[in-house]
């Protein structure tokens, strides 16, 4: 029953050269008469960790699938590592990591166990992880030889970010990574991912966390309505957008805040007015969130008045 | 760079982790010695009564046709049923993200129901062997014919076990099949001789791959003189082949194409859709 699933032998999985890691033209994908992605055109260079944000529906998930060769697109053109994702063998197949929303799989299995075998698919195509080192990295040492059902739902997600890079993947997806992790474990989380892309990893991850987003990724996509509806850093985005900001300040003890889309002109005025004495003076930008907020509001607006 | 060789290998690595599981857990051994305790003590029951005027014991007779039921239902059940749980567990759709991963999940089935029908056949013959009287096991023929025929059995259940359990999604469904293949062996010349039933009964058995596992082991391991019992008072060796590689044949043509349809739609969406409705259950 070997040949079940047909084989490629040594398949050279094309080198992406000095190409985009990813490259997404036009995508597409329809179920029935429902769109769910209009026309999607992106980039990912290498060692750039990327940021799907977009409402629930909005078709991160159906992105992040047609990447990874998961599911078949309706149209447009799609480069993963140089190599088209419906036709990726296996050898590209060793060039991806995807860290799983994990259940209750392997349940019996050590968590030792579990890496060295996984390890093992990966190590006839190239270098892998030292699997204790990587166990020391995501902090599971104390229960390397612990069955995985035994593990804590924080503790297994670990794992699973483990089992995603164990191979040492060029690019890694991430969907909604740190659902249920606590600071503590997060912020470690963190630092995996930097030290991944300083590494020169390609990194695209999905998530609801806002701070998150703006913590690890180069670059942030908001995604809705089957549409990229910005693109940019945390920073370019907010410029974009123009949010309030928030202006506190104390006047002969007495506190103030004003909100302004204006914050420079404002604090310009105030001083004019008050000079020397305006004390305690804090102008706080809009936040990411507020930016997203804004921008998913503002498309949506604007996608009832196209119908109407 | 990979090679056929090195998945296989990594295949069989991960058959051998389960298998080494499977032997350190209770519930998992209870599950291999159990029903072979249950069909033991059944043939004891039926030691007294004796096949038509032979005067040979139907105890030890039924031995032979319960081996050949056990490697059906290994090839049958046993993998349909860890590939529809491990389908909605997540260990299909890891497999499917990793290089040569659902290969070496098909090797490692394969490799861990072999096993599996091995040790049920041996947990059976043994204990049978010392139980009954009767039984040809002193010649080389009857041992080459019983390896010939658990071979042939195993190739012609495994990809249709693979085949059902590729159809259900949800475990139980998986589990229903039980009460089918139940049916089967019912009717299937595993406990009375089949030449006793109606003519009906006897030409839709014959169709089933589980008769004529329980009639090569009968041919492997009892005395020759038994065969008049047999439908057409033989033991039929070709067509027993025959039918049995028709069905290996069918199995293998089909299994292919149901196992990559099943492998396409394996993603995380559906995962998840999955795991809902598991989770449903359990509340």
């Amino acid at each position: 029953m070997c040949y079940i699933l047909s084989y490629t032998l040594d398949g050279e999985g094309a080198m992406a050269g000095d190409g985009s890691v990813i490259e997404v033209r036009g995508l597409r994908m329809r179920y029935g008469t429902n769109d769910v992605l209009r026309g999607i055109d992106f980039r990912a260079e290498r060692g750039e960790v990327v940021a799907l944000l977009g409402p629930n529906g909005a078709g991160k998930t159906t992105t992040i699938e047609i990447l990874e060769g998961f599911r078949m697109r309706s149209a447009g053109d799609v480069r993963v590592l140089g190599v088209d994702p419906a036709k990726g063998d296996e050898a590209w197949r060793a060039r991806l990591g995807i860290v799983l929303q994990s259940w209750r799989d392997h349940g019996k299995w050590q968590v030792r166990e579990m890496l060295m075998h996984q390890a093992s698919y990966y190590a006839p195509y190239h270098r892998t992880w030292d699997v204790d080192e990587l166990i020391e990295v995501v902090g599971l040492t104390e229960h390397a030889l612990k069955k995985i059902n035994r593990l804590s739902g924080g503790q297994r997600r670990r794992l699973d970010v483990a089992c995603g890079i164990v191979g040492r993947p060029e690019l890694l997806f991430l969907d909604e990574p740190t659902v249920g992790f606590d600071p503590a474990v997060r912020r470690e989380f963190h630092e995996l991912v930097h030290r991944l892309s300083d590494e020169d990893t390609t990194i695209l991850l999905t998530t609801h966390d806002l701070a998150e987003a703006e913590k690890l990724a180069d670059r942030i996509m908001i995604l809705s309505g089957g549409t990229v509806i910005a693109d940019g850093s945390a920073d370019q985005l907010s410029l974009q957008m123009a949010t309030e900001s928030e202006v506190k300040w104390t006047v002969h003890g007495q506190r103030f805040v004003h909100a302004t889309t204006e914050a420079t002109k404002f604090v310009h005025d105030l001083f004019k007015q008050y000079g020397d004495d305006v004390e305690d003076l804090e102008v706080r930008r809009g936040s990411l969130e507020d930016t997203y907020m804004a921008m998913v509001m503002r498309f949506e607006t604007n996608q009832l008045e196209v119908a109407r | 760079m990979s090679t056929f060789a090195t998945t296989a290998r990594i295949g069989v690595r991960r058959g051998l982790i389960e298998l080494k599981q499977s032997l350190r857990s209770y519930t998992d051994l209870a599950g291999m010695l159990f029903p072979s305790a249950i069909l033991l003590v059944v043939m004891l029951f039926m030691r007294g009564s004796t096949i038509g005027t032979t005067g040979f014991s139907l105890g030890a007779a039924t031995l032979p046709s319960s081996i050949g039921m056990s490697v059906a239902f290994g090839g049958l059940m046993a993998l349909a049923q860890s590939m529809a749980v491990e389908r909605e567990d997540g260990t299909l759709l890891r497999a499917k993200a990793t290089p040569n991963g659902m290969q070496a999940y098909l090797i490692s089935k394969v490799f861990s129901v072999s096993v599996g029908s091995v040790i049920g056949l041996l947990l059976l013959l043994v204990p049978g062997a010392f139980l009954f009287d009767g039984l040809a096991l002193g010649s080389v023929g009857s041992w080459l014919l019983l390896a010939l025929v658990l071979l042939i059995g195993l190739v012609a259940t495994m990809p249709l076990g693979a085949v059902i359990g590729a159809m259900f999604k949800n475990p139980r469904y998986a589990n229903l099949m039980t009460l089918p293949m139940m049916g089967m062996v019912g009717i299937s010349g595993i406990f009375f001789p089949l030449s006793e039933a109606a003519r009906w009964l006897q030409d839709l058995a014959q169709v089933f791959p589980i008769y004529w596992l329980g009639l090569g082991m009968r041919h492997a391991l009892l005395p020759d003189s038994l065969k008049v019992v047999e439908i057409g008072g033989s033991w039929r060796p070709v067509e027993m082949v025959l039918v049995l590689t028709a069905w290996a044949v069918a199995g293998l043509i089909l299994a292919p194409v149901v196992l990559r349809r099943m492998a396409r739609r394996e993603s995380g969406s559906n995962m998840e859709r999955l795991r809902e409705k598991a989770m449903k259950r359990v509340t």
